[in-house]
């Protein structure tokens, strides 16, 4: 799939808007301050997303390296364990709802209008209204830490009792925060989802779209989907801590294990929420970067769709080890094992579309490739983990812990970063600094394998997650680990560097800034004026 | 997709702000819950996100009487409005797997029944059933009797469900152009939200003075007032929707063929509709 536009287009899309013929339409923005605070434009908002998960995904950072160092060696060395389960819980809800979760919407932002020809998404004051509850979420997050009796400590998946029963006050904090991000992400999810569905340039059909919308749509699903099922048992959590409720207390007739059901069958689709996106970002750049069309571009999109069915089936296999009956462990078992199908369809599509292209290692391109290599990793010990009996040895192991940073970090962390490569000469109109580029790469691939991959073997020799102590058989292990989280840590500073380099100046990017890239975005000049596709463009389809 | 150019509505000082109400608001809360106060502080946000609702919808109102939005921004509005409510069946969902996990599940294996039977050790003198008169332990007071189905919940079935039928008749009345038609059929069935608020106000009262449903009784009360009370929150936005419809009628709002607003309304109120059927089914009947 390689939608096309007539050649003269790129051309007249660029005049008109350049030439503002539509200026008399756009009153002058407030300047300053206000200007972010009220704007409607899908351009900024999306840059407010991009730059407040830049900014929680060092604050999470730091919390991971506060958790690293104490593990740096054996023994009780730094802080006192309630600190250590505030850090890791911290760490967790931060990176999953305000680093990784508000990256993909910004991107979704700045990119989908882009993509389908729309002049800004649907409904452009409720997305200044999903961005702006994302700050006031996550300062009230932030501010359980201090505190009396500390911030939540039981873990990101905040199961009941530990989260009721046996939680510190501020848990009603966490809760009500965890609401707002909730309702955020709603309304952001219906936006992207009627700004798709409706706004498309004339002639686009749906099989048109570029793979990132493709996979935004159904994320869009995913979400509205499931976070009201997360409002709702954070609600019950609320009751249970407030009102006397015995939802989660056997004691009263309720059981614990509803909570876990409920939490994960938000939390697995959650998941898939958070790579989803991933897919379609890396399904942009491997073909641009390989000169040739995406291989099988309509088994890419029934496998997203197949992948998102199959992820409300499959929720309990992170329960495995609760004493769940014995068909529940089969149907469990069988569900997940059965998403590797279209997972091995989309690595198989990237790694045809490799196949005898002119590849060319630009920065976007270098983050895509190591996606496709770690994110494989990821998930094939995700298969390990979807064997019930063998999950009775992983569970709640090192090895959980590595399985699922693979996919996360080196996975939708490198499609992000590989994203903000690629489109950085759209946003700034300047190329990122290829040199500084290369050294963030190679020192994230170094450092994110020094931490992760010595997890698997701790994991797998037994090490408990979530204990700041460990036997002495573990040391070299997570010395290896530890120095690796501090390399990698240290890096991103160097993505920093680039990203500001880039918005104040470096090599001037044409409209069409790579070579083969061919989606409508790259029709608009670079940078992208404030306001584009005025008039919807018209979209003529390339036959494959 | 639209021909022409696009629509792209002005800012709005409005967002913002509602996210500070909001913040606010949960602020307030939080401190009310946990440290017993600042109910002020909570009012405060609780007015500020009212105002900021008002105030938004109104601009909307008056930006699309000014016919300033196209076929395009109406197709956005109804996409919006058509998954906000599918969120809001998965917010009930979630609920009901909860009635359903407890009934089929957590209380039979509580009662050493199949594959968790194990769980019997922990309370062996614990029967299962439902409605659950006696939790596990003993300190957990039970419901003392529970709802007939056939009494007051039997009533406000039918006020619900027939509250359709003068509100669909308001609708065709707008379609048709007769305003009074539309204007009384709309107050008819608004008389009927507020009956059956009312009546559910006293089956609480009922439920904590006489019936021993309480909140803290066992999963029954919990699941019991879970259901309801979001429903009855959900009936009291609804009746608020309708209400505005109400003065926007008065006001000689909406044309024939163009009155999303209103329909999107009877969509809200259609879906309060069919959720408190599954809850008569579900919670007082079996």
């Amino acid at each position: 799939m390689a939608p096309k536009l007539p050649p003269h287009h790129p051309v007249e899309q660029s005049t008109s808007a350049v030439a503002g013929g539509n200026a008399a339409a756009h009153p002058e923005p407030p300047r300053g301050i206000l200007r972010w605070l009220l704007t409607t434009n899908h351009k900024e908002i999306g840059s407010l997303y991009l730059i407040f998960s830049l900014i929680m995904f060092f604050i999470g950072g730091i919390f991971a390296l506060v958790v690293r160092a104490e593990l740096f060696q054996p023994g009780m060395s730094l802080i006192r364990p309630e600190f250590f389960n505030q850090m890791t819980t911290m760490h967790g809800l931060i990176m999953v709802f305000a680093a990784v979760m508000p990256a993909f919407t910004g991107l979704a932002n700045w990119m989908i209008p882009l993509q389908i020809g729309a002049p800004d998404m649907a409904l452009p004051r409720l997305n200044n209204f999903s961005f702006w509850l994302l700050p006031v979420a996550f300062i009230l997050l932030l501010s359980t830490l201090l505190m009396p009796g500390g911030g939540p400590n039981f873990g990101w998946t905040f199961y009941a009792p530990l989260s009721t029963t046996y939680a510190p006050p501020s848990t009603t904090f966490f809760i009500l925060s965890l609401h707002i991000a909730g309702i955020s992400s709603i309304l952001g999810a219906i936006n992207i989802v009627a700004t798709i569905l409706n706004m498309r340039a004339p002639g686009m059909r749906m099989m048109d779209m570029p793979l990132f919308v493709w996979t935004w749509l159904i994320t869009a699903f995913l979400l509205i989907a499931v976070m009201p099922v997360l409002a709702g048992v954070i609600t019950m959590m609320l009751m249970d801590i407030n009102f006397g409720t015995h939802f989660f207390n056997a004691a009263g007739g309720g059981d614990p294990v509803l909570f876990q059901h409920l939490f994960w069958f938000f939390g697995h689709p959650e998941v898939y929420i958070m790579i989803l996106p991933a897919f379609g970002i890396v399904s942009a750049i491997i073909p641009t970067f390989a000169r040739k069309p995406l291989f099988g571009y309509a088994s890419m999109v029934y496998a997203t769709a197949s992948i998102a069915i199959l992820s409300f089936l499959v929720w309990a296999h992170h329960m495995f080890v609760v004493g769940l009956p014995l068909a529940a462990e089969l149907f469990f078992m069988y569900t997940t094992m059965l998403i590797a199908v279209p997972t091995g369809v989309k690595v198989f599509n990237w790694i045809t579309t490799l196949f005898r292209g002119s590849i060319s290692f630009e920065p976007p391109m270098l983050f895509a490739l190591a996606f496709v290599v770690l994110f494989t990793i990821g998930g094939l010990s995700g298969v390990m983990l979807a064997i019930a009996p063998a999950d009775f040895q992983y569970h709640d192991t090192y090895f959980v812990v590595a399985h699922f940073h693979y996919v996360l970090v080196p996975g939708a962390v490198f499609a992000i970063m590989a994203g903000v490569y690629y489109w950085l000469p759209k946003w700034t109109g300047h190329y990122p600094n290829v040199k500084l580029a290369q050294w963030h790469f190679w020192l994230s691939v170094v450092g994110v394998n020094l931490t992760f991959f010595p997890m698997h073997f701790s994991g797998l020799a037994g090490m408990p997650r979530r204990i700041p102590d460990y036997a002495l058989q573990f040391a070299d292990f997570n010395l290896v680990s530890s120095l690796g989280s501090f390399l990698f840590g240290a890096s991103q500073l160097v993505f920093v560097a680039v990203v500001i380099l880039c918005v104040r100046g470096g090599e001037k990017a044409p409209a069409k800034a790579w070579e083969g890239a061919v989606d409508l975005e790259w029709s608009v000049p670079s940078p992208a004026p404030l306001h584009t596709f005025e008039t919807p463009p018209t979209f003529q389809r390339q036959q494959h | 997709m639209s021909g022409g150019s696009y629509y792209v509505p002005a800012t709005s000082k409005w967002p913002v702000l509602g996210s500070v109400a909001l913040g606010v608001m949960m602020v307030g809360t939080g401190m009310v819950l946990v440290h017993g106060r600042g109910a002020l502080i909570m009012t405060v946000g609780l007015v500020g996100v009212l105002a900021v609702m008002a105030l938004w919808f109104r601009d909307v109102v008056v930006e699309s009487r000014q016919g300033l939005y196209d076929a395009q921004m109406d197709r956005s509005f109804r996409q919006g409005m058509a998954w906000f409510i599918f969120s809001e069946v998965m917010f009930f969902a979630a609920f009901f797997g909860t009635l359903f996990y407890i009934r089929v599940f957590a209380l039979p294996w509580l009662d050493g029944e199949g594959a968790k039977g194990v769980a019997a050790l922990l309370w062996p003198d614990f029967t299962a059933s439902w409605p659950l008169m006696s939790p596990p332990d003993s300190s957990i007071p039970g419901p003392a009797q529970t709802f007939s189905p056939w009494q007051l919940p039997l009533v406000n079935t039918l006020i619900l469900v027939l509250s359709s039928i003068p509100l669909t008749v308001a609708h065709e009345g707008l379609k048709e152009g007769a305003r009074e038609t539309t204007r009384n059929w709309l107050l008819a069935t608004l008389a009927l939200a507020v009956t059956f608020i009312i009546i559910q106000g006293v089956e609480y009262y009922e439920a904590y003075a006489h019936y021993g449903i309480t909140l803290e009784a066992g999963i029954y009360g919990a699941t019991f007032f879970l259901l309801t009370g979001f429903h009855g929150l959900h009936v009291i936005i609804g009746a608020t929707i309708l209400a505005v419809m109400f003065v926007r009628i008065q006001r000689g709002h909406f044309s024939s063929d163009n009155h999303f607003g209103f329909e999107a309304s009877c969509w809200y109120w259609h879906f309060v509709d069919v959720v408190w059927v599954g809850l008569f089914i579900f919670v007082y009947v079996f």
